[in-house]
């Protein structure tokens, strides 16, 4: 697959004696969204970090966009047009909706090394039309601190998009969300995602969220890959369903 | 070395072990359940010296007497533990962490008045134990029947401890809460009742470590400051929460100080290397070593969770040009009214401001709390002076050079310090200090020791008190509007984002680490100055300016003011400085009189002085509105 933005293969990991993730490969392409699910403790965490560096794998290659990035550190990954949400939501707490962002436009740009300038100056027009893509506008001057979760969820939306990414992970984006709150945020999710060609890879607990949502999914359990494909084709996946419904049906 | 004199270090080494691991053991069951870096830990050790060796006088020189009088003093002091913890620590566990802190600093200074009220300035030399004061012979070496005991001790304590701690309720309850307090809490256990008992036990320990030492050690004043530094390191090296860790690393230390002492001065390729000087710095180095390969120290665990976390950080407002252009000219126009007094009094607060500025720039907004700040300030204080003094630099240069060799130091030391957090992080800001403080007060030749550097006055144009008033006011002065500039600078605000979600700043691609340095680069530069500039305001410095009383005292001052606003560490450090030479000229107990202000203020404004009137001044606003 020439036109896969990453491509993960053979990749391994072991804490102590257990293997958390075994032999898994998949490729995800530009503007698909694919989901990746699994009881707890199959392993989506561990393959998750060492997507963004933050785990070394044992073995395996992961490459974005034809570059291994193996053993890079998380904020080389990012540089690399790699962008993350966080199960528990990260923001900075004490600056406000449109500085987050601002942060990240000025990173992305390399220029946080200013010490005389005054920051929030630059980037505005380009945090707030972020913002406005996630519909946070109304909310840029509150401090993050005080913000819904939901809205969290969204500033860490707009802050991953930042930096122009050709991958998005976002792992359990809808953690702690209420339903209706679950949907409309991967909807958003994907809209952009279509819009701007780029691949999103998310790990989810909210079946109706994945199933109506992904473009693909690929199911792990035991540190394995034990199915792949349409969200029709996995629904009707022998395996799958043995493993969240249990028995050998 | 002999084989025998080896051994003879070793057991030298064993001995001295032991009351360092009992300090230790209880700043460390303190520290784990309560989350109190509790600096009043070695003013309880202090009280256990002098509890004993009064109590010795009370019941005889007998065996029995010696005896009962160091248990009894043990108990006598974890009881001052339990009022400690029952009038002051009680009412503010859900004050942040760092005021918990300042109120521990102005229990230290209430003890060492209270200590100088009771047993007066001269140090007291206690007797030897009865019965014991006879030495053993060793492979050819006498060696004190004390010492042996003390060895002993120091095990049976641990065992009696590991008891304690495994074999009983209290002692589960114990280790639930280092764990996860917050949970012990929702499981119905009395909390306050846990915590006085911890208290009550941790001094206990703190003070038998005491009054063990009263036939080797004189009781005195300084004991305070000096043993909660070693205790900070043993509890660090081996592990915050850890009672086995402590031991080894008391072990260690104690056992690395006494072969210092033991190889004495060894020539190495025609290099005198004076092993006996490295006693003071020895441990340090140990710890910064251990830290830098293991953060969590020899057998400690990461930080246990904390789910309360402290709310966030209120967003910064900079003081607008109006309110600085006011403070400004009145700051000008002050020597034109008030007498040569006020002025030198307001050079030392211009001086001092931008010190607890520097500090406060670190420890709040940058997230990184720093014992040692001290560091810096002495550093190029001493910068100043021996460029002046020894190297001959004209006045000036000396004074503007002085501050890139502070920073040059700061590149060092926070190299290693950006590699922690939390408490860790502190700690190790604080060996800084203190290495560089024994070495400046080691090494006579060139930094005159304990004595100081003598004559570093300004040159002749700038020697009235009023012109060198301004020439600190405009040094002092463009530091602090440069920090505060910085501070919301693309610079500043990643700092500030690194302390509030370090995943998120990692994530985002910002190297937090390599911000942090410059920022430890940045404050040790303008603490220098403000250091450099104190130096040639007085005339001469000493080793005090890097103690750890001169990092407490910038601490205060922070926190004083309030540690989240601008302003708050400028209020602190004229307040603290103004009141302190207030009350000093008034009575010779000033310290216990800032310590009761202190307490005072923590009790009634858990925000710092500027957090505080804010409050007040908004609560008022609503009121009328």
């Amino acid at each position: 697959m020439s036109d896969a933005v990453l491509q993960v293969e053979g990749l391994h990991k072991a804490f102590g004696g257990v293997q958390a993730v075994a032999d898994v490969s998949f490729a995800i392409t530009a503007g698909e969204m694919l989901a990746l699910i699994g009881p707890n403790g199959a392993g989506k965490s561990t393959c998750f970090n060492m997507l963004n560096g933050q785990l070394v794998p044992d073995a395996g290659v992961v490459r974005l966009a034809g570059r291994d990035i193996v053993g890079l550190r998380p904020r080389a990954v990012w540089r690399l047009g790699v962008g993350r949400t966080f199960q528990i939501t990260a923001t900075f707490v004490s600056l406000s909706v449109r500085e987050n962002v601002q942060m990240a436009l000025y990173s992305h740009a390399g220029r946080l090394r200013s010490l005389l300038r005054r920051f929030g100056a630059a980037f505005r027009p380009e945090a707030d039309a972020l913002l406005a893509q996630v519909g946070m506008l109304d909310q840029a001057e509150r401090p993050c601190g005080v913000l819904a979760y939901g809205d969290l969820k969204r500033v860490e939306l707009a802050m991953a998009l930042a930096n122009a990414p050709r991958l998005l992970l976002m792992d359990e984006p809808t953690a702690g969300m209420a339903p209706k709150e679950r949907v409309a945020l991967m909807e958003l999710t994907a809209g952009l995602a279509r819009a701007r060609n780029i691949a999103v890879l998310f790990t989810e607990h909210d079946m109706d969220v994945v199933f109506s949502q992904a473009d693909r999914i690929i199911v792990l359990n035991r540190g394995q890959l034990i199915a792949g494909g349409t969200p029709a084709e996995v629904r009707a996946n022998a395996n799958v369903r043995a493993v969240y419904l249990g028995g050998t049906h | 070395m002999s084989l025998a004199s080896i051994i003879i270090q070793l057991l030298n080494g064993l001995a001295a072990a032991s009351s360092l691991f009992l300090v230790s053991a209880g700043l460390s069951l303190i520290f784990g359940v309560t989350r109190i870096v509790n600096f009043a830990h070695g003013s309880l050790y202090m009280l256990g010296l002098y509890g004993a060796y009064s109590l010795i006088e009370a019941l005889g020189r007998t065996p029995i007497g010696f005896w009962s009088a160091v248990i009894l003093a043990a108990l006598a002091v974890g009881l001052v533990g339990v009022v400690i913890e029952v009038l002051v620590l009680r009412r503010i566990y859900r004050a942040p962490e760092l005021f918990q802190l300042l109120a521990t600093f102005a229990v230290v200074l209430v003890i060492k008045d209270a200590a100088l009220f009771t047993w007066g300035a001269e140090d007291l030399v206690g007797p030897r134990a009865p019965g014991l004061s006879m030495a053993v012979e060793i492979l050819g070496k006498r060696i004190p029947a004390y010492d042996l005991l003390l060895i002993v001790i120091g095990p049976v304590v641990l065992a009696a401890i590991w008891l304690l701690l495994t074999r009983t309720r209290w002692g589960a309850l114990v280790r639930a809460a280092t764990q996860d307090r917050e949970m012990v809490g929702a499981l119905g256990v009395d909390q306050a009742k846990l915590f006085t008992s911890v208290f009550f036990v941790g001094s206990v320990l703190a003070g038998l470590g005491g009054a063990l030492q009263i036939p080797r050690e004189p009781a005195n004043l300084d004991l305070d400051l000096a043993v909660i530094a070693d205790a900070f390191v043993i509890t660090v090296v081996g592990g915050l929460g850890s009672i086995g860790g402590a031991f080894l690393a008391a072990v260690i230390i104690g056992v690395a100080k006494a072969f210092c002492i033991g190889i004495g001065t060894v020539t190495w390729f025609g290099f005198e290397v004076s092993f006996s000087k490295l006693t003071l710095v020895v441990e340090f180095l140990i710890m910064a070593v251990v830290l830098v390969a293991r953060p969590y120290g020899l057998l400690g665990k990461p930080q246990a969770v904390q789910r309360l976390a402290a709310d966030p950080a209120p967003p910064l407002t900079a003081p607008t040009w109006k309110v600085a252009l006011v403070w400004l000219v009145l700051m000008l126009a002050v020597p034109q009214f008030a007498d040569r007094y006020i002025t030198i009094m307001l050079t030392d607060i211009v001086c001092f401001a931008l010190f607890a500025v520097s500090l406060h720039f670190i420890m709040g907004p940058a997230g990184m709390v720093s014992f040692g700040h001290a560091a810096y300030f002495g550093l190029g204080a001493y910068a100043g002076g021996l460029l002046f003094k020894r190297a001959g630099l004209p006045m000036e240069a000396a004074l503007l050079l002085a501050p890139l060799c502070a920073g040059a130091f700061a590149v060092v030391y926070g190299w290693f310090c950006v590699r922690l957090s939390g408490v860790y992080l502190a700690m190790l800001t604080l060996a800084f200090a203190q290495i560089s403080w024994s070495i400046v007060f080691q090494w006579d030749s060139f930094t005159g020791g304990s004595n100081g550097v003598f004559g570093i006055w300004p040159s002749a144009w700038l020697a009235g008190k009023t012109t060198y008033y301004y020439l600190a006011l405009a040094c002092c002065g463009s530091g602090i509007a440069l920090l505060w500039r910085v501070l919301f600078s693309p610079f500043g605000a990643a700092l500030r984002a690194g302390r509030d979600s370090p995943l998120r700043a990692e994530a985002i691609g910002i190297d937090l680490r390599g911000f942090q340095w410059a920022a430890f680069v940045l404050v040790g530069t303008l603490a220098g100055l403000a250091g450099s500039v104190y130096a040639f305001s007085k005339g001469s410095i000493s080793p005090s300016t890097i103690s750890i009383s001169q990092s407490t005292d910038g601490l205060i001052m922070v926190l004083l003011g309030g540690v989240e606003t601008l302003t708050g560490p400028v209020v602190g450090a004229a307040v603290y400085t103004w009141v302190r030479d207030a009350v000093a000229r008034h009575t010779e107990f000033w310290r216990a009189v800032m310590g009761g202000i202190i307490l005072l203020i923590v009790l009634l404004f858990p925000q710092g002085l500027v957090g505080g009137l804010k409050a007040l001044f908004f609560r008022w606003r609503e009121q009328r509105a």
